[in-house]
């Protein structure tokens, strides 16, 4: 089918999921309603400071940690390498469980301490991947897996340990947020994001074609004329800026990163220009759809999103693994 | 003697503190088609991924035209010069026609697209290795045989002067080993392009290449026409093992009878 239709057929069906998901939930909201501004409307103050941004924060959050994933699949040349099994997000959330910790509230630029704290952690994590693959050249991709689950190891340690001499509370705050969730209320947590994730977006985007060598291996990548290191070393930077940016805001969701790059990659093709943009459209909408799973399922309490995507994704890694284990390529 | 193109000076290379290459010097000239042979292990790979850049070999040490290789930036290296590898069992998930216009990489801006001149390099080099059949297909179904066409091809595609390849043939049927010896040289002779090749083979390399360079344990170890091999024992010295010669019958060349064991 032509990679352009299907693009638009998922973005229509993407659109269909950002207008109707508002509407499902514990309190009805009628239709009329929602065009009434007046915050003593609890319909329409429910569907707008509530319900939208809940939603926009899980559609950003899903389309960054798609393509986040999608280039660590292109770079490792293998579907199972994502920022997430890699141990980058257990980096990100070490960041931030310690920025609650503490408990010094700050903020530079506006972008909120607990992102900037995720961002060195998720850059502490990317740095040991990448000393980790410079190490020996060719590392094969089954020891990097092994590395990134003793990197998640390391980091869950830390994180333990912080929540052990933390008091009650914000040892409950840590855990509750580690499990992912869009509980936020207003756009304050969107604006927050928001630059980190369209950075990161563009740089991707710009990049879908050395992306597409990539996929090809080093040696050839490099005979065709990418300029190796930059282009990882670029990757590396714009993909700790979107998985940290999220996982501050929205704790670390596994396996969005791995399960929405594979499927897209067996909709549309490895063509990487086209790839990168239903993963955007896929990646939204998807992690949506969990989100609203995870709001109606046992109502009126909540499972937390990333339990939802942890339980579709574990099985996902297992078939992906018996699967790769007799044709290594992506 | 024609111009230099490559001029590699007292190269040493080292891979996870294994010395392959020892001080070695060799001048590759435009226009040759130049085979390197040697035992395994002696530094032959090493060396083309050098000249490509794949492998950062010390300053100073490799120029091309007469510039250290180190300082052109290697989207420009990519426009005149090509690589093709040894043959991987890779799938790639892309097709004959969209692997061959990755090829054209070097020659695209960021924000243009496709030009006129790439579909035009890609027909081109479909047409010249007669693979036009195979455009349409996916790598990962393609034979052995087919693949190393579609990598020659897109090779040739890419556009540059000198194509480097590494061990082309090995493996192959053969036919396809063959076709693979045929199309370089028609390569060689229509286009002009500078040929460098490393093989096992050396009878193709004595028939079709003029030139060839014989390295051991990372040093030249013969440097010169092709004919020449055969004489003086260089071969078995070289691989320490008798070797057999005969008169070819069409070329009157001499070259290597298999042995009866």
């Amino acid at each position: 089918m032509n990679k352009k239709f299907l693009l638009l057929l998922f973005s229509l069906l993407a659109l269909l999921v950002l207008a109707l998901t508002p509407f499902i939930g514990m309190e009805k909201i009628p239709f009329d309603t929602i065009l009434n501004f007046d915050s003593s409307n609890i319909h329409s103050d429910i569907f707008w400071r509530i319900r939208v941004p809940r939603i926009l924060i899980a559609f950003i959050s899903g389309s960054a940690l798609a393509i986040s994933g999608m280039a660590f699949q292109a770079m490792f040349r293998n579907a199972l390498a994502t920022p997430f099994t890699l141990g980058v997000s257990s980096g990100a959330a070490f960041g931030a469980a310690l920025y609650v910790k503490i408990g010094f509230i700050f903020s530079l630029l506006g972008i909120s301490g607990q992102t900037l704290f995720a961002f060195a952690g998720a850059l502490v994590s990317i740095m040991l991947v990448y000393i980790l693959s410079k190490v020996k050249k060719g590392f094969p991709v089954g020891t990097m897996l092994l590395a990134g689950v003793a990197i998640n190891f390391f980091f869950s340690s830390f994180i333990l340990f912080i929540q052990f001499i933390s008091d009650f509370t914000n040892s409950f705050r840590i855990i509750r947020w580690l499990m992912g969730g869009f509980e936020v209320i207003g756009y304050s947590d969107i604006y927050n994001v928001i630059p980190f994730i369209i950075i990161g977006t563009i740089i991707i985007i710009l990049l879908s074609t050395e992306l597409n060598l990539l996929t090809l291996g080093e040696d050839v990548a490099v005979s065709r004329g990418v300029s190796l290191s930059k282009v990882k070393n670029i990757l590396f930077f714009a993909t700790s800026l979107m998985v940290s940016g999220v996982i501050s805001v929205v704790g670390p969701i596994g396996f969005v990163g791995m399960m929405v790059p594979h499927i897209s990659r067996l909709i549309i093709g490895a063509d990487h220009r086209y790839l990168v943009l239903l993963n955007i459209i896929f990646g939204g909408a998807f992690l949506v759809l969990c989100d609203t799973l995870s709001r109606i399922l046992i109502a009126p309490a909540e499972i937390p999103v990333g339990v939802i995507t942890a339980l579709l994704g574990g099985p996902f890694f297992i078939w992906l693994l018996i699967k790769s284990s007799n044709n290594n390529s992506i | 003697m024609s111009k230099i193109l490559f001029n590699i000076e007292n190269l040493s290379f080292s891979i996870s503190k294994k010395e392959i290459l020892k001080s070695l010097s060799l001048k590759i000239y435009e226009g040759d088609y130049l085979s390197i042979i040697g035992p395994n292990g002696g530094g032959k790979t090493t060396l083309i991924k050098c000249l490509i850049k794949i492998y950062q070999s010390p300053v100073n040490k490799i120029f091309f035209k007469e510039q250290p290789i180190e300082k052109i930036p290697q989207k420009k290296l990519a426009s005149q010069i090509s690589y093709v590898p040894q043959i991987n069992e890779t799938n790639f998930p892309f097709t004959a026609k969209e692997f061959l216009m990755l090829a054209r990489y070097p020659h695209l801006s960021r924000f243009s697209s496709v030009t006129a001149a790439d579909t035009k390099a890609v027909a081109s080099a479909f047409d010249i290795t007669n693979t036009t059949n195979l455009a349409n297909r996916f790598m990962n179904t393609l034979s052995g045989g087919e693949k190393q066409m579609i990598f020659i091809a897109a090779a040739f595609a890419q556009g540059g002067e000198v194509i480097l390849l590494d061990e082309p043939a090995t493996f192959l049927d053969p036919k396809h080993e063959h076709n693979v010896y045929q199309i370089l040289k028609t390569i060689h002779q229509e286009t002009n392009k500078t040929i460098v090749t490393v093989t096992h083979n050396i009878n193709s390399a004595i028939l079709n290449s003029n030139r060839i360079a014989l390295i051991k344990n990372g040093k030249l170890d013969f440097y010169g026409n092709s004919v020449d091999i055969t004489k003086n024992n260089i071969l078995e010295k070289a691989y320490n093992k008798k070797f057999t010669f005969i008169k070819h019958p069409a070329s009157e060349k001499s070259i290597i009878v298999p042995e009866v064991v």
